[in-house]
């Protein structure tokens, strides 16, 4: 058995499993942070953007001011921005046999790998999954293609020229692979691929192993997945939340008894808790609107939002906000606010009341309806019209590269009054500032990652106690931030095995069983004998039929009939001859008795002798030996055919057949 | 006792003697005792008993074979004891031999009643009240009282056992005390009878080889030296210490924890305080050895910890660890005001105990051990130990640190006002300790200001504190304005605390909060408001940052709030902001004093709580006091009133009382249904009372009709129909109508609590008749 670790990031998984005659793709997420490298694409002419100075080496060279730009100290790729792909060269992708998908955030890089790597197979996820996972392709792909970009930089890839650019250019890693966002024909065929399944359903691949989706508490429709045979069993945990958020809580029980445990998607910011960040986030967004300031919230379509939007919605009132404009913009909004009311079956228990009531289960739907809350696909259109200030912003992309958030951070960024809050735990802050600076707009950094902490990770492997934990090489040191904080990793006996980018891992058990079934006429003419109390034998002969990774034992073909006809004999000619069956033999030879049984059968001059394993019984007259030992008897005589074959008569009445 | 109480004594006698007639309810028993001790402590007992000659029948009537209840039995052993402790009563007990026969061989001793625990407690009770002079130790020694008493230490009744113990030591307490020709020599050969046989009992006991009795033995002994430090104590353990230290020797030590106990009290107090001490101070050095970054950091409290696996036996789990450490820092919070607390008080190690504590519940700290790693795996988070280090930490404030020190609890404090992880509850300690340290923090010579180093803290501390005012949690919210309200009482007048005030978002904050949703979040912003305002640091209705602005002065937000808040505690806060404001004579209300008094007593007397009435009456007392020119309370650096004592003639002087409609008001009061409002405005006018008696005003309005239907109105206002007001009223008729009142009378009859006649000792007798049916009605019932 073993994992290819594809992917060095460890809230976006991509591994691959190798067990028993299955190769299985564990997510297949995609690294966005390679964006950061680049520099924003506004949606709305920028000249501050445009007119930022070329990038020249310090001997004055400037062959890259083309491709390379520079903002406040910072260098930045003035090209179409690109994502860091999976590794794509460790194994042959087009062997993957099936993909199992977790969340939405963990699908991002689906088109990359069934559009471009020859896989054949299919995908699974739940709906939600999906669908939401199709919105966030489609907004990301929205995003890029609506900012159509001349040029593609490519020099400063070249591994001589990337060794003389500055930090964090210089450090980029595998550049050479990142590639541009994929097409919406992309997305549409790889979405294809998919097979829905639902929490608990058990799907069989290849009659060799059953893989089975585990509500995992994160996001709607977030799983983990149980991969088992008869006799293993691999959990593999992906994005899990234990607290009560919107989606159905986390099914712990089913990973009990796991041979090997795949452990990933553990909280991105393990020190700071959900509870005091939206505490935080609620208080600095007031503070701003009541200055009369504008809140700018960059965000993905789906997701924390929901909860961020509910927890405004009690907020609101009681804050004095009641009159403040809440705007929503992304390509996918309406169809992210709506999709999230129709699936009641994968909610948490409270929300699912709700549907019976009828109620819509997230108050959002409120908020739309008395006009609080106003969405809109783009900053475009309808929105330019009834746009007001102070107001609140949510809109995309995190990473402040593209999407209806550049336009915000240009127009709100000179002003004190504003602020930007950063609720997505996917990228650094700083680093999605950088191209802004100088900013005179506050920022507040408050992740908001429901994702399992290292404490709940503990009790969770204490409650389901695998035999062993494979994890990113990440979890098993503390955050080299907060080197001292020894209790920011994962914590397991024995310690869990850790994997980083590129890397294949013996995963360490061995399988020992195979289960085989035995036809029910094969089965009906056994017979079974005792040879302990509780244990009995049969011999079974039999042909094993191996078939779709199922093994079944059929009964042998009937000898060939003597009589039969031509036809008949030919049919016999096919199957393999079978021999007449031997018994099997069991029991002891009591030495004493069988002296006796040897005088009585007119042998004389018989000696024993005791040996280390047993006895020689010596027929002095006729020079042979009979050895008698634990597991073996021999009868050594010399080219007496006949003698030995008494002989053996003699020694066989002492031991049962069957 | 009263003579309603004497004539029912005889029946309830009767009935406590009457086996027919079982008292369902002791309690009622125990009242009765109380009720008698009370009696007994005030007065003579002899007297008692000969006015009611029923109680010694009653106790005669316990000697008589008979089926008594066996808690009557015991009530009356007790209340015998309870009359016996006067020497003289004694004496007239032991004349009709009572007490032998109770307490002695004759008595419930040998009898069946004595199986009943009760009765065994009852009489070693009675006797523990009766030994309380000479001549009942004689009375002990004759009877062979001890002797019973010894064998009672192995009663069944672990009540009786401990008690006999007690009386035990009691007894051996009294007879050293000796007789009246001073005390005994401290030679135990002199010692009298009853010491000596006590004493020789112990040490028989101490000799046993039965674990229970040397236990026994070692009981009365640790009780003896724990309550009495006379000189003969030494003279005891001198001569027992062998016998003791016999007992060390054995294998195994008998009564081990008996053992310990004893040892403990028989220490030498001061070298025990500081053996005491270093166990307290133990898990904190452990903290601060697991956390050290040189070894012998931790100072004073380094002595008191050996190695890590004290710290691994001490801190072993979570439960364990929080629980210890909760424990003692609540314990050394209690020591440190203490004027008996341990010197050298280790005060900045005990600084930086705290702060570690607080950075490994909050994860900043960064130990460099193992121990420490696991510390602050266990702590992280906890938000018990948060709370109790913040308000041992605030508690610390009183003494001073090292300035790096104080550095250090500076950013520890900001670091947990800062973080969102901080708990309500914990938010709240923080800013109480904070403000603790900011009173604390150096002064500059001569003024009052903060030190430069606070306001640097100041002015890190407001964005957070701007932060915690737009919380959507409202504990957070309303702790925010508490200390808000406390920094602007304390340094409201300084220049840099003003600066850096007006220069935040804080007081704009605080008057939006004033319509916060949560009731408690208004109270606090009324009452931040009224200090803020107080000190001219409201922002002001037309500022220039707020051209046009609509919005209202402090005062007509508060009155606003004063009468239309659906909820009591904001409208309480705002009477209170008023009253102080008056009292300052704040600039809003001195533009037109009368016009403010008037119409906030308007809105108050109309308010449905007690409370928002009780405050207008302290507000009308104090414009009272202003108005006739005599403050409350002389205080030679109060700020003088406006108005000063007036040289008119007292009915002159009232006309302002009768614009502003007080008389009205404080007559409404007077007939308030809640006890607190009456008898505050009973008060307020006993004082103008006083003070018209004081000035001699020649006016007399006595027959005026206008004076007799003011009486008449507030007849019907007594009787509950106050529908009608008074309408305009003039000082003289007030004067007339206030002479004419029985105040005095009705401050007397508010002061009586209104279940005072429910714990009289009359309605309890009557309650113990009544249940047994000897008061009458039922009577009928009988056939």
């Amino acid at each position: 058995m073993k994992l290819y670790c594809l992917s060095g990031h460890p809230t976006l998984p991509c591994n691959v499993l190798k067990f028993k005659s299955t190769t299985i793709m564990l997510d297949c997420g995609l690294d966005m942070t390679s964006t950061l490298n680049f520099l924003p694409l506004p949606l709305v002419q920028s000249p501050r953007l445009s007119n930022l100075p070329g990038w020249s080496l310090k001997d004055g060279n400037a062959f890259l001011d083309k491709e390379l730009k520079e903002c406040s100290g910072h260098v930045f790729v003035d090209s179409v921005p690109e994502f860091c792909l999976p590794e794509t060269e460790l194994i042959d992708l087009s062997t993957v046999d099936v993909i199992l998908i977790s969340n939405y955030h963990c699908m991002m890089a689906l088109p990359y790998i069934t559009e471009h790597t020859g896989f054949t197979g299919t995908v699974y996820a739940t709906e939600p999954t999906v669908q939401i996972g199709r919105l966030l392709m489609e907004e990301l792909v929205n995003f890029i293609e609506r900012v159509p970009k001349a040029q593609s930089a490519s020099l400063w890839k070249n591994k001589d020229i990337q060794r003389l650019l500055p930090s964090p250019l210089k450090d980029a890693v595998e550049v050479s692979t990142w590639r541009r966002c994929y097409t919406m024909q992309e997305v549409n065929s790889a979405l294809s691929k998919i097979q829905l399944v639902g929490y608990s359903q058990k799907i069989e691949l290849f009659g060799a192993v059953q893989v089975t989706p585990l509500s995992s508490g994160y996001a709607l429709g977030s799983s983990n997945w149980i991969i088992q045979s008869h006799y293993e069993k691999v959990s593999y945990v992906s994005g899990s939340s234990l607290l009560t958020t919107h989606p159905q809580p986390m099914d712990q029980a089913s990973l009990k008894n796991s041979d090997v445990l795949i452990l990933t998607g553990l909280t991105q910011i393990p020190t700071a808790n959900p509870d005091g960040m939206v505490g935080e986030f609620c208080s600095n967004l007031a503070l701003t609107v009541r200055n009369g300031g504008n809140v700018l919230v960059p965000c993905y379509p789906s997701g924390v939002i929901y909860d961020l939007l509910e927890c405004l919605y009690q907020y609101i009132d009681s804050a004095g906000l009641s009159n403040i404009p809440f705007y929503f913009i992304s390509p996918v909004a309406n169809s992210s606010l709506e999709f999230s009311q129709i699936f009641a079956e994968w909610l948490c228990h409270n929300k699912q009341t709700k549907v019976y009531l009828p109620e819509p289960p997230f108050p959002h739907a409120e908020l739309i309806q008395t006009n609080k809350l106003k969405h809109y696909p783009s900053l475009h259109g309808d929105f330019s019209s009834d746009f007001r200030q102070p107001c609140v912003v949510f809109t995309g992309h995190p990473s402040l590269r593209f999407g209806d958030v550049v336009h915000f951070m240009e127009l709100w960024g000179k002003s004190s009054l504003n602020t930007v809050i950063f609720t997505e735990p996917d990228f650094s802050y700083l680093e999605a500032l950088a191209p802004y600076q100088p900013l005179a707009m506050k920022c507040i950094y408050c992740p908001i990652d429901t994702r399992l902490n290292f404490i709940q990770v503990s009790k969770l492997l204490k409650e389901v106690q695998p035999l062993h934990v494979v994890c990113p090489e990440q979890y098993t040191q503390p955050p080299p931030a907060q080197s001292h904080r020894m209790d920011l990793m994962v914590d397991c006996q024995p310690p869990a095995m850790s994997y980083r980018r590129a890397e294949v891992l013996a995963l360490p058990f061995k399988r020992r069983y195979e289960k085989i079934e035995i036809m029910p006429e094969l089965a009906d003419a056994l017979v079974p004998m005792e040879i302990k109390p509780g244990i009995s034998l049969a011999t079974v002969s039999a042909v094993l039929h191996t078939k779709d990774n199922k093994h079944v034992l059929q009964p042998p073909p009937r000898p060939a009939q003597p009589t039969g006809g031509k036809k008949r004999k030919r049919a016999s000619d096919d199957i393999p001859d079978c021999k007449v069956l031997k018994p099997l033999l069991s029991g002891s030879i009591p030495v004493e008795q069988f002296v006796q049984t040897l005088e009585k059968h007119g042998f004389s001059d018989i000696k024993v002798e005791d040996t280390a394993k047993g006895h020689i019984v010596l027929l002095q007259e006729a020079e042979t030996l009979i050895q008698i030992e634990e597991d073996s008897t021999h009868i050594i005589c010399d080219n007496d055919e006949m003698l030995r074959v008494r002989l053996r008569d003699l020694v066989l009445k002492f031991l049962q057949k069957f | 006792m009263d003579p309603e109480c004497s004539q029912l004594l005889p029946a309830l006698c009767a009935v406590l003697a009457d086996p027919r007639q079982p008292m369902a309810d002791d309690t009622c028993l125990e009242k009765l005792l109380d009720w008698f001790k009370t009696i007994t402590e005030a007065g003579s007992s002899l007297l008692l008993l000969q006015e009611n000659p029923c109680l010694v029948e009653l106790l005669c009537h316990m000697l008589k074979p008979q089926d008594l209840s066996s808690r009557v039995l015991s009530f009356s052993l007790r209340l015998t004891g309870v009359f016996a402790a006067q020497e003289d009563c004694f004496q007239y007990l032991q004349q009709g031999e009572l007490l032998p026969r109770l307490f002695g061989e004759a008595g419930p001793l040998g009898g069946a009643a004595w199986t009943a625990p009760t009765v065994r407690s009852g009489w070693i009770q009675g006797l523990r009240s009766l030994a309380r002079h000479p001549s009942a130790l004689h009375f002990l020694a004759d009877c062979g009282a001890v002797d019973t008493i010894f064998s009672l230490q192995g009663d069944s009744s672990l009540f009786v056992a401990s008690a006999a113990g007690q009386l035990l030591v009691h007894i051996l307490g009294l007879s050293m005390q000796g007789p009246a020709d001073g005390p005994p020599s401290l030679q135990a050969g002199d010692w009298p009878a009853c010491a000596k046989k006590i004493v020789g009992h112990i040490e028989e006991s101490l000799r046993s080889t039965a674990t229970p009795q040397i236990t026994q033995a070692l009981n009365v002994l640790t009780t003896t030296f724990g309550h009495c430090h006379d000189p003969w104590t030494r003279v005891l353990w001198v001569r027992l210490s062998p016998l003791v230290a016999g007992l060390l020797e054995k294998d195994p030590v008998p009564a081990a924890h008996s053992l310990v106990d004893l040892l403990l009290s028989v220490a030498r107090p001061q070298a025990l305080r500081a053996q005491a001490f270093a166990v307290l101070l133990q898990p904190l050095a452990c903290v601060l050895k697991a956390t050290a970054q040189a070894p012998g950091a931790s100072g004073v409290l380094d002595g008191t910890v050996g190695d890590f696996a004290t710290v691994d036996t001490l801190l072993p789990s979570k439960a364990a660890c929080v629980g210890l450490l909760c424990r003692t820092l609540a314990h050394l919070e209690l020591l440190l005001p203490l004027p008996q607390r341990p010197c050298p008080w280790p005060q900045a190690p005990l600084l930086g105990a705290a702060v570690t504590l607080l950075q490994l519940c909050q994860g900043s700290a960064s130990p460099t051990s193992d121990t420490g790693h696991h510390l602050c795996a266990l702590l992280l988070g906890c938000v018990r130990v948060q709370r109790a280090a913040l308000d041992f930490l605030g508690t610390l404030s009183q003494g001073t640190g090292p300035p790096e020190l104080v550095t250090e609890v500076f950013a520890v404090l900001l670091e947990y006002l800062r973080s969102p992880d901080s708990s309500p509850t914990v938010l709240k300690k923080a800013f109480q300790a904070t403000f603790r340290w900011l009173l604390s923090s150096p002064k500059t010579p001569g003024c009052w200001d903060l030190d430069p180093q606070a306001l640097l803290f100041l002015r890190e501390l407001l964005p957070v504190l701007q932060k915690r005012l737009c919380s959507p949690c409202w504990e957070v919210r309303d702790s925010g304005l508490e200390f808000l309200t406390q920094m602007t009482g304390r340094w409201g007048g300084q220049a840099g605390f003003r600066h850096a005030l007006l220069a935040s978002e804080v007081p704009k904050l605080t008057e939006q909060l004033l319509r916060d949703p949560e009731s408690y979040v208004r109270a606090s912003a009324v009452a931040a408001t009224g200090q803020l305002s107080s000190q001219g640091l409201c922002i002001s209705p037309a500022s220039p940052e707020h051209p046009g602005g609509q919005q209202k002065s402090p005062l007509s937000e508060l009155l606003h709030i004063l009468s239309t808040d659906s909820e009591g505690f904001p409208r309480r806060a705002a009477m209170h902001v008023f009253t102080q404001w008056l009292r300052d004579s704040h600039a809003d209300v001195v533009g037109d004093t009368e016009e403010f008094v008037a119409g906030v007593l308007q809105v108050a007397s109309q308010d449905l709580d007690w409370e928002v009435r009780a405050q207008g009456l302290e507000l009308a007392l104090v414009f009272l006091e202003q108005t006739l020119g005599q403050p409350g309370s002389p205080c030679p650096y109060a700020v003088t009133p406006p108005v000063v004592a007036p040289a008119c003639p007292l009915a002159q002087a009232l006309q302002p009382l009768c614009r502003v409609r007080l008389f009205e008001f404080a007559f409404r009061a007077l007939f308030d249904c809640d006890r607190p409002v009456a008898q505050k405005s009973c008060d307020l006018l006993l004082f103008l009372r006083a003070k018209m008696a004081s000035s001699s005003s020649p006016q007399e309005a006595r027959s005026s009709p206008d004076v007799a239907s003011v009486e008449a109105a507030l007849q019907r206002w007594q009787a509950g129909d106050q529908a009608q007001p008074l309408g305009d009223l003039e000082p003289e008729v007030v004067l007339a109508v206030l002479k004419s009142m029985d105040l005095e009378g009705l401050r007397g009859a508010l002061a009586e609590s209104s279940d005072h006649v429910e714990k009289s000792p009359q309605s309890l007798l009557q309650d113990m008749l009544a249940t047994v049916g000897i008061l009458g009605e039922n009577e009928a019932d009988c056939y």
